[in-house]
């Protein structure tokens, strides 16, 4: 019970760090905000590294592949075509 | 001693996350940013393969490598006018292999009975509720892109029930995941909730309309987010909780700030359509006849000869006219002349929060030109000529004045109070809200009838045959 009421307390935190971080991004950079968010969410690729490389079942590794490869693109996808539109902001003149 | 230092190493991870959002909130400082996310996310990846628990690389390499394959050419090839549909497939696969993650957690477990130990209760809960979240997002996500990119109609489809059956599907889900912990372990029973939970992601999006679709690409993004968390709690993995609920707070946020900008509160954007028109139906022919004036790129030029500050209004039409760049040598004509140029961007001018930023970006225009809606609107009294170019409900005086009008109360950018409008249009046709404009029979609007990219690279021309 001790280590769930840890994690909910570190869940909770950072649901109110990302608000106060959030609130601050410009309505100029919403867009990539969320795609670079998007491939944070990509996080899961360390969940699918471990349900992959387990070698259980034929089935466990079957989805545990598909996880990897949804997660692998969902991270490299996410930060590159962040950085494209990021890139493209620039101050002239 | 190693799980320590993974442990260790997924907080550096979490820190690098946190410092990259916050690199975010400046243009300036929003690349590092963006590649500090990225070093956190390979420090996360890197320690995960040192664990123990892994017995098998071949398979990993195999999918890393696919992943990252596809990731980059789609991340290459997308154009900037597609950006709502490549952050809804990310959503989407995010959500899948969310999905998949509580699967195979599953399967590790199989046979077990309803916990009463709370640490194993956690992790079963957890797996019911990542089933159910990832589910939703991947084939919600699906729907979305599918009415973005026009393979399905935009306009909401399903039938006046659809919120029942919604309902009964999300009791349904919750009732046979509480079935999988002792009651029923088959495979075909997970099959079954499977299947559920993606039908309960199609029915919830197809009701939705094409116009709201920027709010839901800002909630699947919550979703995908909390789906994350939500696989954090079935391994007790802290890395996945702090950054799913970072994902999903963004989400939600940005979420809010689109349906303030359109007016509409969550619920009314999930379940309702727009409020049916209260009192007479207006009349197009009534608001424009006799009062609408036409103008033509010489006589534009003038005005704008004799102007010292102009304020651009890009809507969505203009990207779809591919005119970002014809406008962009506009400014640069006028600036060339020392006027001064900005864009005021209301927040849903693309068709994703922040999307018509990225399309100017793009074409090279400043970000610092660039204002918002609550910046822009003060300084329009002070303002010569505004150039509506492709928006129309978001310049509608008629959500300010008509309390009977369905947009009544939307925040809208005040471009009737600046002295001269141009509103570059291709007719008088409505908008996404279906109304008249009365914008364009004012007194101080002037219609230059055309097609967006063409009426602007002649007015170009014109500007710079006056100068």
């Amino acid at each position: 019970m001790e280590q769930f009421v840890l994690l909910i307390s570190l869940f909770v935190l950072a649901v109110y760090l990302g608000i106060e971080l959030i609130t601050k991004v410009p309505p100029t950079l919403h867009t990539p905000l969320m795609s670079g968010c998007n491939a944070i969410s990509g996080i899961t690729v360390v969940g699918a590294l471990l349900a992959s490389g387990a070698q259980s079942s034929t089935l466990a590794s079957t989805l545990g592949f598909i996880a990897l490869v949804l997660a692998t693109i969902n991270v490299v996808g996410g930060f590159w075509v962040t950085h494209r539109m990021l890139s493209m902001f620039k101050k002239r003149g | 001693m190693l799980t320590t230092w993974i442990d260790i190493s997924y907080l550096v991870a979490a820190v690098l996350f946190v410092s990259g959002i916050k690199g975010m909130t400046r243009p300036k400082t929003a690349v590092r940013g963006n590649m500090q996310s990225a070093v956190g996310m390979l420090i996360a990846v890197v320690v995960t393969l040192l664990d123990a628990n892994i017995l098998s690389y071949e398979i990993i390499i195999a999918g890393m490598l696919i992943g990252a394959v596809s990731g980059l050419v789609l991340a290459q090839k997308m154009p900037m006018t597609s950006m709502p549909q490549m952050v809804a497939l990310l959503n989407g696969f995010g959500g899948g292999a969310s999905l998949a993650i509580a699967l195979t957690s599953y399967l590790d477990i199989i046979g077990a009975t309803a916990s009463t130990s709370p640490m194993l209760m956690v992790s079963q809960v957890a797996i019911v509720l990542t089933l159910l979240i990832g589910g939703i997002t991947l084939s919600g996500s699906g729907i979305a892109l599918a009415k973005l990119q026009e393979w399905l109609p935009g306009k909401p489809l399903g039938f006046a029930g659809m919120k029942y059956l919604n309902l009964l599907l999300v009791i349904a889900a919750l009732g046979m995941g509480y079935n999988l912990f002792g009651v029923d372990t088959s495979l075909t029973s997970v099959a079954v909730l499977v299947t559920l939970v993606l039908i309960l992601g199609v029915t919830l999006v197809l009701p939705i309309g094409g116009a709201d679709m920027p709010v839901v690409i800002a909630l699947l993004n919550s979703y995908s987010g909390i789906a994350a968390a939500a696989a954090g709690f079935i391994m007790g993995n802290t890395v996945l909780i702090v950054s799913g609920a970072l994902v999903g707070a963004s989400g939600i946020i940005l979420t809010q700030i689109m349906c303030v900008a359109m007016n509409r509160s969550l619920v009314n954007v999930l379940f309702g359509t727009m409020a049916p028109v209260n009192g007479d139906v207006i009349d197009s022919d009534e608001v424009y006849a006799g009062k609408v004036k036409s103008s033509c790129p010489e006589e534009v030029a003038m005005i704008l000869d004799s102007a010292n500050r102009v304020v651009i209004v890009p809507g969505f039409g203009l990207a779809m006219a591919q005119a970002q760049h014809a406008v962009r040598e506009l400014a640069d004509a006028l600036l060339a002349q020392s006027i001064d140029v900005e864009y005021a961007i209301h927040p849903v001018a693309g068709r994703m929060p922040g999307h018509m930023n990225v399309l100017l970006a793009e074409a090279e225009v400043d970000y610092e030109l660039m204002k918002t809606m609550d910046e822009a609107n003060p300084s329009f009294g002070q303002t010569d000529v505004v150039i509506v170019i492709g928006a129309n409900d978001v310049t509608n005086p008629m959500a300010r004045e008509d309390k009977g009008s369905p947009i009544y109360g939307m925040p809208i950018l005040n471009v009737d109070k600046a002295k001269t409008v141009i509103v570059v249009k291709r007719s008088l046709s409505a908008g996404f809200a279906g109304l008249p404009n009365p914008l364009f029979a004012n007194e101080n609007t002037l219609m230059l009838f055309g097609d967006g990219k063409k009426a602007i690279q002649e007015l170009t021309a014109s500007v710079n045959e006056a100068a």
